[in-house]
């Protein structure tokens, strides 16, 4: 993940502190968003940002996640999310993003 | 008179390796990371790499994209051993003849090379067909080394290559950030690679220089000082040393979207009779050199952002040959627009075609981001183009266009692989202009939409981001 | 799940944008308290 977006993440939650907090990615693939949901639970993967080493343990989701979906105005989220839930690997993207969640 | 016409493109690739550590990120981690100045060094490729490489000889004409089809990846292990520098409308300039170029294209003296280097590099430039006396007078005959040696240690930026100190570039003003060497550099990069496109544009197509009225740079750096960041106007400063001595210009800005933009505007000045013929150049972003280096290195690879790209588009009125823009069909994202990224392409790609009662696949070819996945991908940022033909695919079956189970396919009918260096604007749909008019003329295809799309977002000014299409279509002739 | 949370939508320009995110993070009750989309070209 970009380093200033790094600092931004970590700002946002030293200002609203964890326990409220959680991270919905929007990643285009299962690679990309396996990296996000890590650098957000235990850390930059990479060591090279300021989330190196730290371990914020959100709750982390991507907005393509069926349970996510279920939570929101089908006719928003159609609007929003439809076109993009037909081209992208749903199916993997669900998965690496679960499987950092659930550890 | 019918709408404007496509007269020219040209594009060019400078290799410049030993300038990526000046790029944005190298720059910023070489600070943190002492040990990297190494690393970069051991994964640059030789100006023999980076010519051989298949992308680059797609990005200047000499192979079709839709040829890296049959081309095993990674490409950069399957490179095509004698591939020609050359090509019918573009180039790939190795370093030493670029910095050469930086020289010739310095108006203030900020630029010093030294004596044995200017020779060497006369010597090349002199059988160079864009290159004339009154640039070898520019070049000039360098200085000794160790006067060189003596203002690097005062403060200037070296101009290495390989080992060896050939040269500096100085700072402008002494308090200005706006006019520090690193930014001139990035400035006269632009400059010197829109140079080289423009000339070599009007070369190849047989256009007059002294034809041109007005020249537009989509560039993404922002020349000024102080007072007036990002003033401009490297357009003009193009021009004058492309013979384009009838021409003003100006910079166009829209992040990565500059260069449809700017094709947009082109055309319509030239439609209502303001100027004759414009031309649309990009000149190189030194900033993107190294961008992803760090997924590069990770894996092993070599640095794929160790070159300059740049290129230039002649416009004129309808020759009744060349292929037009469909000014009548322009798709754009409007404020109200929204972010998603069905209300994007329903602005760019649907709006424009329901205005001609077209249907998504009777638009022959999409040209949209074209950003080379070998570059993307080590780096996690996917296969940029793919994504993007998956999208515009994903609308066509939305509208009922085309069944689901052809969007695999889309890519391969209706679009390309990537294969434009990761230039910020250059990528942006534009990368297939030239070999697009080509099949057009050809009578290959009827006609191609292009699209672009900005992060507006990135300079912290507005959340939106922004987009903008066209079609060229055959001629019909008069 | 989103009721009464403060969430962080990061998106990215050829995926979901942040604000695509947010928007539906807010039909269902959340509070995006952070928009990213991320551009890496």
């Amino acid at each position: 993940m970009d380093l200033e977006d790094q600092g931004i993440i970590k700002g946002t939650v030293d200002e609203h502190g964890r326990e409220n907090l959680m991270v919905v990615l929007g990643s285009p693939d299962a690679e990309s968003a396996e990296i996000y949901a890590e650098t957000v639970t235990t850390g930059d993967p990479t060591y090279a940002g300021p989330l190196a080493g730290v371990s914020l343990g959100l709750q982390v989701y991507h907005i393509l996640e069926d349970e996510v979906k279920a939570e929101i105005d089908p006719v928003i989220y159609e609007q929003q999310i439809g076109m993009m839930e037909m081209v992208l690997d749903k199916e993997a993207i669900s998965k690496s993003v679960k499987k950092i969640r659930e550890g | 008179m019918g709408y404007p016409v496509i007269k020219g493109v040209s594009y060019i690739i400078a290799h410049v390796p030993d300038l990526v550590r000046y790029g944005s990120k190298p720059t910023r981690e070489r600070v943190k990371d002492p040990s990297l100045d190494q690393k970069i060094k051991l994964s640059l490729r030789s100006f023999d790499e980076a010519k051989n490489y298949p992308p680059h000889q797609v990005f200047i004409g000499n192979l079709k994209p839709e040829d890296l089809w049959n081309i095993k990846k990674p490409w950069f292990e399957n490179l095509l051993p004698g591939s020609s520098r050359y090509s019918e409308w573009g180039e790939i300039m190795p370093q030493d003849e670029f910095y050469g170029l930086l020289k010739i294209a310095d108006e203030f003296d900020l630029v010093y090379l030294t004596k044995e280097f200017s020779d060497r590099v006369k010597a090349k430039l002199i059988d160079h067909i864009l290159f004339d006396a009154a640039d070898m007078k520019r070049l000039g005959e360098g200085i000794d080394r160790d006067k060189v040696v003596q203002k690097v240690s005062a403060g200037a930026l070296p101009l290495l290559d390989g080992d060896d100190l050939v040269g500096c570039i100085q700072d402008g003003h002494d308090e200005d950030d706006n006019l520090k060497a690193d930014i001139l550099l990035e400035n006269l990069s632009c400059k010197a690679s829109g140079i080289l496109a423009i000339r070599r544009a009007l070369r190849s197509h047989q256009q007059d220089p002294a034809a041109i009225d007005f020249i537009m740079n989509s560039g993404e750096e922002g020349v000024g000082d102080r007072y007036q960041r990002g003033a401009g106007n490297l357009a003009k400063a193009m021009a004058e040393l492309s013979g384009c001595y009838n021409s003003t210009g100006v910079d166009i800005k829209a992040f990565c979207c500059a260069p449809v933009h700017s094709m947009v505007l082109a055309g319509s000045l030239i439609y209502s009779s303001i100027y004759n013929h414009v031309i649309v150049v990009g000149g190189g972003a030194l900033a993107k050199l190294g961008m992803k280096m760090k997924g590069h290195l990770t894996n092993s690879i070599p640095i794929m952002e160790d070159v300059l790209a740049a290129f230039a588009v002649i416009v004129g009125p309808d020759d009744g040959y060349n292929p037009q823009i469909r000014l009548d069909v322009i798709g754009k994202h409007d404020v109200s627009t929204g972010s998603s990224q069905q209300a994007i392409y329903e602005a760019l790609v649907k709006k424009p075609l329901d205005r001609l009662g077209m249907k998504i696949p009777e638009i022959n070819k999409y040209s949209t981001e074209l950003h080379n996945p070998e570059i993307t991908e080590p780096a996690g940022s996917g296969n940029v183009p793919r994504n993007n033909y998956r999208m515009i695919a994903g609308l066509a079956v939305m509208q009922g266009q085309l069944k689901r189970e052809e969007i695999d396919d889309f890519e391969k009918k209706y679009g390309m692989p990537g294969f434009s260096p990761t230039q910020g604007h250059v990528p942006s749909a534009v990368p297939y202009l030239g070999h697009a008019r080509e099949a057009i003329l050809k009578g290959e295809l009827e006609n191609v939409m292009f699209m672009g799309k900005g992060s507006l977002f990135l300079a912290k000014m507005t959340n939106l981001s922004d987009g903008i299409s066209f079609i060229i279509e055959k001629n019909q002739g008069k | 799940m989103f009721k009464g949370k403060k969430v962080l939508c990061i998106g990215e320009r050829d995926g979901v944008p942040g604000s695509a995110i947010a928007e539906c993070v807010k039909s269902a009750g959340g509070e995006p308290v952070l928009q990213l989309t991320q551009c890496f070209v």
